[in-house]
């Protein structure tokens, strides 16, 4: 490796914010396809583990990385819509029963991972953009992978999809008011359970990112707590899919903070660099949040604004 | 959320007999009795497909959880931190908040009790042990009080806020353990010094139960008292039905919503003062074991009913008990526990939508039938 003293934390930092960032990325899309249907799942954080799970055993089983993510993709959805078949209970609490459903997608994860800790899966491609450079630190930053991609198109058009489409529309009346939306001769617990299930699809596709290329292996660890963060992103990205993309980069810089200060051989405090991203988190909310005034743009059904 | 069990306070003149009352109550208790049974149906269904007995695992957890006296002491030495872990969700949950990071008072009171057990070591117990206790909770008060300001003060949602700063406090753990109250004794899990021996809390005579649970059992019951027999506790329930309408009547909500957290976290602080103090001796990464997330679903089950917590919290602290036989036996994994949770909290918040659904619970419907 090229000696590049400090100059190597802001390269490590960048290229972290995109290989982090990618998690991230899909929950907070997702999360915001739920809210602006207004509801919110908390349990997101178990959809991506389990997401992570079953796409690193089926990519492994088949030898195919891409069936894994939709395996994780199908995985999701199935988590979003018992989600989203509970909430259209009368009286039940959606916040608690995505506690629930974290807890349960974890354990199911953690069960039947087991047997898949040891086996080695295939990894997603990814494309070199850091090929103009004779930097190694910058060639490792610039590898960019697919599904990043794919995650940044997807952030345009649901942003597009939410101001332009039908199906856009229909989520935000269904959103901002049950009233209007019933008028309108709308369901919206149907429109919202299948907003969540969709949602459920795209934080599966997050974990399978974790399991298939960055960290690249399905360990119990795997996740810790992205999948909440990405819920808290929202909120800061103020349920817009292009301020999630944003969002997201920020949140993966901050997540790439402590282990590149550790590879450029800053070991001192290491523990309270890796909390940076929870810090950034809780202070985003923090700003971000009023206790008069509903938060500008948010679904007026949605319940932890109300 | 709803209070069932406050509800015969207003009972009608024609349905106030003995019997309308007692099944008014019977639904508050026969409710959540049926979700758990849900639970454990759905569950024994998950072990049948994976070619398991659920009957030799009910069998397994009554042996290894309740079946002998060792097996009741184990359990009930769980038992206390759970009690406080679920006390630290339902004392918040009067105010119609959502808490969950207990986990984060648990741990940074165990690292507080270690560290001024360490400050104290030449100090005689009856001076040292009160204040370790109460920098534990100390530290558990502001850490979950701090949440609950910030839901006051800046509109933060306490549920996000309170996970964060779980993860927040394991990582302050960790970098305060490995760094500035590191034994250097301690190589291969990085401890504080352990405590002495004048130190150590000890079991209750005759039992092989630490103090830990003596003392849950007592906070059970004034959490209890504070919320059916005070002032302040009927203050707290009107601001959970209604913060406006509170406001209105000129209730101190904002120090209402930070008592009552603070007193959470107080008491999940007891829970890792008595961890370090009575079970592992130093504070370490032993401390992050998930009570404060078995204690949530505790909260849960017991309806947010103080004195409702320890039947339920002995009943979980049994399946933790016996989960080590249960893994050895059946050959499972230590996963299973979290799935059965899983699967027991689902059932009992879908229960919440079959409250005033049952005739036989609502006296004033008997007659038009």
């Amino acid at each position: 490796m090229t000696d590049l003293g400090l100059w190597a934390i802001p390269i490590a930092v960048l290229g972290g914010a995109i290989r982090v960032s990618t998690p991230f990325l899909f929950v907070s899309l997702g999360e915001v396809l739920t809210e602006r249907s207004g509801r919110i799942n908390l349990g997101l954080e178990g959809t991506l583990v389990f997401g992570a799970m079953s796409g690193y055993a089926l990519a492994y089983i088949t030898g195919s990385p891409w069936i894994g993510v939709v395996a994780a993709a199908v995985a999701g959805a199935l988590f979003g819509l018992i989600h989203g078949l509970i909430c259209s209970l009368p009286r039940v609490n959606d916040i608690a029963i995505g506690i629930a459903m974290m807890i349960l997608g974890m354990g199911l994860a953690f069960y039947f991972g087991k047997a898949y800790v040891q086996p080695v899966a295939p990894d997603l491609p990814s494309i070199n953009f850091g090929w103009w450079s004779d930097v190694p630190q910058i060639q490792a930053a610039l590898r960019v992978n697919v599904l990043f991609l794919i995650g940044v198109v997807l952030a345009f058009v649901m942003w597009w999809m939410f101001r332009a489409t039908k199906i856009g529309l229909t989520l935000r009346v269904v959103g901002d008011s049950t009233d209007a939306a019933r008028a309108m001769g709308l369901r919206p617990a149907v429109i919202r359970t299948l907003a969540t299930t969709a949602g459920g699809a795209f934080a599966g596709v997050g974990g399978a990112y974790l399991s298939l290329f960055y960290p690249g292996s399905w360990n119990e660890g795997i996740s810790s707590g992205q999948g909440l963060m990405a819920v808290a992103l929202v909120i800061f990205a103020r349920w817009n899919p292009i301020a999630c993309f944003g969002a997201a980069l920020l949140f993966g810089g901050a997540g790439a903070l402590g282990p590149s200060l550790q590879s450029a051989g800053i070991s001192e405090g290491y523990y309270l660099f890796y909390a940076a991203p929870y810090v950034l988190t809780l202070g985003v909310l923090i700003a971000t949040s009023s206790p008069r005034q509903a938060m500008t743009g948010a679904p007026g059904e949605l319940s932890i604004t109300k | 959320m709803s209070d069932q069990a406050t509800q015969p306070a207003m009972v009608l003149p024609d349905h106030g007999g003995v019997l309308a009352q007692l099944a008014r109550r019977a639904e508050a208790i026969l409710l959540p009795l049926g979700a758990l049974l849900v639970g454990f149906a759905v569950f024994s269904l998950f072990l049948l497909l994976q070619g398991k007995s659920p009957v030799e695992f009910f069998a397994l957890v009554y042996k290894a959880g309740f079946g002998t006296a060792f097996s009741w002491n184990n359990t009930l030495s769980r038992t206390a931190p759970l009690l406080f872990a679920a006390l630290c969700v339902a004392l918040p949950a009067r105010l119609g908040l959502v808490v969950i990071g207990g986990e984060g008072a648990i741990v940074l009171g165990g690292v507080a009790t270690g560290a001024m057990g360490v400050a104290l070591a030449g100090a005689p117990a009856a001076l040292a042990l009160p204040v370790m206790l109460v920098a534990a909770a100390v530290t558990g008060a502001v850490w979950i009080g701090a949440v609950g300001a910030l839901r006051h003060y800046r509109g933060v949602n306490e549920t996000i806020a309170s996970l964060l700063m779980a993860y927040i406090a394991i990582a302050l753990m960790n970098h305060l353990v490995e760094g500035p109250l590191r034994d250097p004794a301690s190589l291969n899990k990085p401890s504080t010094a352990p405590l002495v021996e004048t130190l150590r809390v000890g079991d209750i005579p005759g039992w092989d139960v630490h103090w830990g649970l003596a003392l849950g059992l007592v906070c059970c019951v004034l959490a209890a008292i504070l919320i059916d027999r005070t002032s302040w506790g009927f203050a707290a329930r009107i601001a959970g039905g209604n913060v406006r309408a509170a406001q209105i009547q000129g209730l101190p909500v904002g120090w209402l919503i930070i008592g009552f957290t603070a007193l959470g976290g107080a008491f999940a602080g007891f829970a890792g003062f008595f961890e370090v103090a009575a079970v592992h001796g130093s504070a370490n990464a032993s401390l992050a074991t998930g009570y404060g997330y078995t204690g949530i679903l505790i909260a849960f089950l017991a309806r947010h009913n103080p004195l409702a917590i320890i039947p339920v919290a002995i009943l979980l602290a049994g399946f933790e008990a016996s989960s080590g036989l249960v893994q050895r036996r059946m050959d499972l994994s230590d996963a299973t526990t979290l799935v059965l949770q899983g699967f027991v909290f689902i059932a009992i918040l879908i229960s919440d939508t079959f409250y005033g659904r049952f005739k036989v619970f609502a006296p004033e419907k008997w007659s038009r039938t």
